[in-house]
């Protein structure tokens, strides 16, 4: 077990290690020069040559990449092109955020998603069953944006129970950082709640057919019981690794709801630095992405080996 | 006992107690007129039958007959799209089992009956602890005991079914535990409360020989200890020889036959009934030599088993076998023997040519991921395998799982060519050869696999399955092939434009025969062909496959766990046991007279159909 954490640890270490050296390559061979891109057409050649010089640009590739990852070892993503200040708290500030919006996000969906993906399957071919599965399908078919100004529409303009737009950090106010969160919240849960209710109804059904779950009858207890004490935790499986995926994408794909929301998360961040051909901040900001998916990468595998045995022993 | 033309059955007084050592039979299970059926077919049609006090009763009949759908009924597991008639009722309890609501019904599941599955490998939940497992079906039913009381009972009852160092197994997850301690622990879950009723659906078809005669004893000693009844589906006469008093023949959702044992068995009076011991048994027609099928019996005037071979499950007389061994060797690995021994090889001074197949110090060892902070075990999977396969010899490989034969066959049949040592067929090798380089060998060697309904491609036509290795032969060229060959393997023509799914198993099997002889290999390999095959269908199967070994000079290399079958269909027989050949020689000599002590207890753990 101890063996297997070090392992997972060790391969999360050197993936995130060879994704640095391909968004530094990728971004550093992007065509354009960045010194005359913040200049523009008008400047000279020896603005263009002192600019470079000032961020370091005339230094070769693999000197600047080592400088660029000795920085991140230290905390430090890296100094603005356009700024030239450290873009580190902008993009640590985003990610918080973000990560606080998805993760509300995430906690929304698994609420809706697991007793309605279960009772849809448990109700399979019945009228209830069937008007489950309607609802899931068509919140699946909504998309983000709508459900969003749908949910503004009702709940801030006319009830007004919760801001319409805005970001309130919970250190400043844990009050207002809730307020703000919910509507985003549910924006974002609604949506992929539908999607994981369906997972979650496959699965279940998977496992009603699986032959301990006729053991578990057969010792006495009835269907209900029998899919509460030993298929649900069965049926995780496949849920949490849609989870996991679904949280990966939603660190960037909730963009669409950061811009509805005036939410200044990691997605608009991202915009807003590739329109200002910052390509520093764009390379933090996707560094910072991509380094987060390995996270949850490793700590959905190590979800399976809490729910599965059979995966501490092999591999 | 009753018998089902009984409708109106005994009266059932409402507050019967099963007394189980009492001189007069109190019905425990009374089914009338039961009738399970789907939207569009009926399955069972209208059954009756009583089960005694203590009785342990077989219930008999090939898949799709409705066995097990007869117990699922009264267990009040039926599937959903499943409607049901009649009535099922328990002693002791006034409603109708049919009829009661699943709440009233799941507090007698475990406690009064109780099931046991055919597949040990998928019947525990694989999260969670064995222990745990039977200690729940004990606080199902008990009442306010403590977490530790049921805890510990679980460790007791672990130990009553022979599990070693139970209180170890209690904590293992069911992955840890061989197929046939699941089987005890299923057992061990369903005695937990004393049932009145035991229901065993096939318990020991997914197991090995020795495990099964294990596992067989272990039921009938706890039944008989707790004065429980029994009833015991299977397909397999010989097991319900060992184990019940009384039998019940099934065919098509209808009861034909019921009786005693020794009376069934001696003196059947249905056709079908005849017709399934004289196919379980591989009963031989003395006039032709072929296996008694079911069709021979059932099919027009019932035909009586010649008096000499009534109830003798005897292989073919070896003196009308023809020789395919111009020599005979039996020879056995000695005990602690490391060296080799090349069995089945010709003495030099035979004079005959090379041997078809030779194999020479054939090793294959599997590495298993590492636990914990080893590294990567070694799983020995051949260690040192030698032997010849003589030209038109009928060769069984026969041994249990996990002893190596799947990897043997693999690495014969070049599908794995990693390892040590040498294949060569028709002196031609084949280990560490690329796969490119192997085409010859699928024209020498075809195989046909267990499963007929896995092997072939659902999405393909027979005729594509059939002819998929006749590369560069033209279509039309192709189809009349594929439609002599469907003759030869007794279907119809024109199921070349048909889809595997429109055939049933045997047809299936069929099929894989075909599609193995289109191309007119040497050698044919058969990796337990008729292993999932009903009894009746296997006699016919067996009887086409050595029609066509005959009629296209084959060398067959046959790989089966049934003792039964490879006596029948080979001459020559190897043993395996751990990864090694401890014994081979002809087929008759090696199940006479054993050498290895090992090869004995595999003989003597095969049920056989001579009631004792």
């Amino acid at each position: 077990m101890a063996v297997n954490l070090l392992r997972r640890i060790g391969i999360f270490i050197l993936t995130a290690f060879v994704a640095s050296i391909l968004v530094f390559l990728l971004l550093s061979v992007v065509p354009g020069d960045p010194a005359r891109a913040q200049l523009g057409t008008d400047a000279s050649q020896a603005e263009v040559d002192a600019l470079q010089q000032r961020l370091g640009l005339n230094r070769p590739v693999p000197l600047r990449y080592l400088l660029w990852l000795g920085g991140l070892l230290h905390g430090d993503l890296g100094t603005s092109f356009v700024t030239r200040q450290s873009v580190t708290p902008e993009v640590m500030n985003a990610l918080q955020v973000s990560l606080l919006l998805v993760v509300a996000g995430m906690l929304v969906a698994v609420i809706i998603a697991i007793p309605l993906g279960t009772m849809s399957a448990m109700r399979q071919g019945r009228a209830d069953g069937v008007v489950l599965s309607a609802l899931s399908q068509i919140g699946i078919s909504i998309p983000n944006f709508l459900m969003a100004l749908l949910l503004v529409v009702v709940l801030a303009v006319r009830w007004g129970v919760a801001p319409a737009s805005g970001w309130v950090a919970p250190a400043i106010s844990p009050g207002g950082f809730l307020a703000h969160l919910i509507l985003p919240a549910l924006a974002l849960g609604i949506v992929r709640g539908a999607i994981l209710s369906r997972y979650t109804r496959s699965a279940v059904l998977d496992i009603q057919r699986d032959d301990f779950m006729r053991t578990a009858r057969a010792k006495g207890l009835t269907s209900g019981r029998a899919l509460w004490r030993h298929g649900l935790r069965n049926a995780l499986i496949p849920v949490v690794t849609v989870t996991g995926v679904e949280f990966s994408g939603l660190l960037v794909g909730a963009v669409v709801i950061e811009t509805v929301f005036v939410i200044p998360g990691l997605g608009s961040l991202l915009l807003q630095s590739v329109a200002n051909r910052d390509m520093a901040e764009v390379q933090a900001v996707v560094m910072v992405i991509v380094f987060m998916v390995l996270l949850i990468n490793l700590l959905v595998d190590l979800a399976y080996t809490i729910i599965d045995p059979r995966l501490r022993s092999a591999r | 006992m009753t018998l089902s033309g009984n409708p109106s059955g005994a009266p059932l007084e409402p507050d019967t107690r099963i007394d189980p050592g009492g001189s007069q039979p109190t019905p425990v299970l009374t089914v009338r007129d039961l009738r399970v059926g789907t939207a569009h077919t009926e399955i069972l049609h209208g059954l009756n039958l009583t089960i005694n006090g203590g009785e342990r009763v077989g219930l008999i009949g090939e898949s799709g007959s409705g066995k097990s759908i007869t117990c699922l009924s009264a267990m009040g597991l039926l599937p959903d799209n499943l409607s049901t008639g009649g009535s099922i009722r328990l002693a002791g309890i006034e409603e109708n089992l049919l009829e009661m609501p699943e709440a009233a019904l799941a507090p007698l599941r475990g406690s009064r009956m109780s099931m046991v599955f055919q597949e040990p490998m998928t019947a525990l939940n694989p999260l969670q602890r064995v222990g745990r497992q039977v200690a729940e079906v004990i606080d199902i039913h008990g009442h306010g005991q403590s977490h530790q009381s049921s805890s510990a009972r679980a460790v007791e009852l672990l130990d009553s079914v022979g599990i070693p160092d139970p209180g170890r197994a209690a904590q293992a997850f069911p992955h840890q535990l061989s197929g046939g301690q699941r089987q005890r622990v299923m057992l061990a879950m369903a005695m937990a409360n004393t049932p009145d009723l035991l229901f065993a659906d096939e318990p020991t078809t997914a197991l090995d020989v020795t495990v099964q005669a294990q596992v067989l004893e272990l039921m009938r000693r706890q039944v008989r200890e707790a004065g429980s009844s029994l009833l015991f589906i299977t397909h397999d006469l010989a097991i319900v020889a060992e184990i019940c008093e009384r039998v019940l023949i099934m065919r098509h959702g209808e009861l034909v036959e019921q009786g005693p044992i020794d009376r069934v068995f001696s003196d059947p009076q249905h056709p079908y009934t005849k017709a399934l011991l004289a196919a379980s048994g591989l009963e031989v027609n003395p006039s032709t030599g072929r296996l008694v099928t079911l069709a021979d019996l059932t099919a027009g005037p019932v035909v009586d088993p010649q008096p000499g071979s009534e109830g003798e499950a005897a292989p073919r007389d070896p003196a009308d076998r023809p020789e395919r061994t111009p020599f005979r060797i039996h020879e056995s690995l000695p005990d602690g023997h490391q060296g080799t021994i090349v069995f089945n090889r010709a003495p030099a001074s035979s004079g005959l040519a090379p041997a078809m197949v030779q194999v020479t110090e054939l090793t294959r060892t599997y590495l298993r991921p590492g636990r914990g902070l080893k590294g990567p075990t070694k799983v020995p999977a051949l260690r040192g395998v030698s032997f010849d396969v003589r030209e038109g010899q009928h060769f069984g490989i026969v041994g249990e799982s996990g002893c190596g034969k799947s990897t043997l066959l693999r690495m014969l049949t070049g599908l794995e060519r990693d390892g040590s040592g040498s294949v060569q067929i028709g002196g031609r090798e084949v280990v560490g050869q690329r796969e490119r380089n192997l085409r010859w060998l699928r024209q020498e060697v075809q195989i046909v696999f267990q499963d007929p309904m896995g092997s072939l491609d659902p999405r393909m036509r027979v005729e594509d399955i059939v002819t998929e290795s006749l590369i560069g032969v033209p279509r039309s060229e192709r189809r009349e092939r594929a439609q002599k060959i469907l003759l030869d393997v007794d279907l119809p023509a024109d199921a070349v434009d048909r889809y595997p799914h429109e055939f049933s198993g045997g047809q299936r099997q069929r099929i894989a025969i075909a599609r193995a002889l289109v191309n007119s290999p040497r050698i044919l390999v058969a990796d337990e062909a008729v292993s999932a095959l009903d009894v009746s269908v296997r006699a016919q199967v067996l009887n086409l496959l050595s029609d066509l070994v005959d009629a296209y000079g084959l060398t067959l290399l046959f790989v089966s766990h049934d003792l039964h079958v490879v006596r029948h269909v080979c001459d020559t027989v190897a043993v395996m046991k751990a990864g090694r050949i401890i014994e081979c020689g002809p087929t008759d000599e090696v199940y006479d007279s054993p050498q290895h002590p090992y090869t004995a207890s595999l003989i003597r753990a095969v049920p056989t159909l001579q009631v004792a």
